[in-house]
């Protein structure tokens, strides 16, 4: 496959998440999963997406005012980004780390904050990038290979 | 065991899916922390919990679950029915509590989806 093609974007898409609207959190997640069925995307490559957009998507509906989902697909790799305004991480190093949460107890009696969803995501993606700035927001990048 | 034959041996009701009762299951992961589900859960399995709120539906669209037993004769509202039914996510509700209905379960040939956790606490054996 040439650079040309490999780069070229085949679909690309926006959505927004609230924070705080547990009623529709997954929505989001379930619309990129049912596109990446559309356009035919291997099974396996569908479900650690899914799993990892969902726990993003929780994480913002959780910790965060609301966010931008942006979804790019190329011949090689899916690319999601996700800009969120919120209260930010402080520390990227020990969010990471399973166990560690911030979560207030009504997160936690939903059955999430147990400090998974980070290290899930992590599991499930081929690259993570995450930056943040501390009363402003987060930008997690995740790319899955096809 | 089909979805049918675990419904009668717990005792259990169906919420959504009736017609999904001929349906085979192969194996189960229990829990009331959707987290963990997020992140041991394999894809087909069954998921027994106590939590019934819409992001257990979520899930299990997500991971592709073949369906949801509540222990503890809990029952979802009904907004979680209908996104339930939409998802044709097939739920039942038992009233034995979790450890019970996963003994049953078990002496009925299911098994777990994974074994364990391994050293790290993240990966599956």
């Amino acid at each position: 496959m040439t650079e040309q093609t490999q780069n070229k974007t085949l679909l690309e898409q926006d959505f927004t998440v609230e924070g705080g609207d547990f009623i529709h959190a997954g929505e989001v997640s379930s619309k990129i999963k049912t596109i990446l069925k559309e356009i035919g995307i291997k099974q396996e490559v569908i479900r650690r997406t899914a799993i990892a957009t969902y726990e993003a998507e929780m994480n913002v509906v959780c910790y965060a005012d609301r966010a931008k989902f942006h979804l790019a697909i190329t011949p090689d790799q899916l690319k999601i980004v996700i800009k969120d305004e919120g209260q930010g991480v402080k520390d990227i190093d020990l969010a990471m780390q399973e166990g560690y949460s911030t979560a207030t107890d009504a997160i936690r009696e939903m059955g999430f904050g147990a400090g998974m969803g980070l290290p899930n995501i992590k599991k499930n993606v081929d690259n993570l990038d995450i930056t943040s700035v501390v009363g402003e927001g987060t930008r997690v990048e995740m790319v899955i290979l096809t | 065991m089909t979805l049918g034959e675990m419904r009668d041996l717990l005792d259990a009701v169906s919420l959504v899916g009736d017609d999904c009762m001929n349906i085979e299951v192969r194996d189960a992961f229990a829990a009331d922390l959707l987290s963990d589900v997020l992140a041991f859960a394999t894809e087909g399995t069954l998921l027994i919990t106590g939590i019934t709120n819409p992001q257990v539906v979520r899930t299990a669209e997500m991971l592709e679950l073949i369906g949801i037993v509540f222990v503890r004769g809990k029952k979802p509202d009904e907004e979680v029915i209908k996104l339930a039914q939409l998802k044709k996510v097939p739920l039942l509700s038992t009233r034995y509590i979790m450890f019970e209905t996963c003994g049953r379960l078990y002496k009925g040939g299911l098994t777990g989806c994974v074994k364990r956790v391994g050293n790290d606490g993240t990966n599956t054996e």
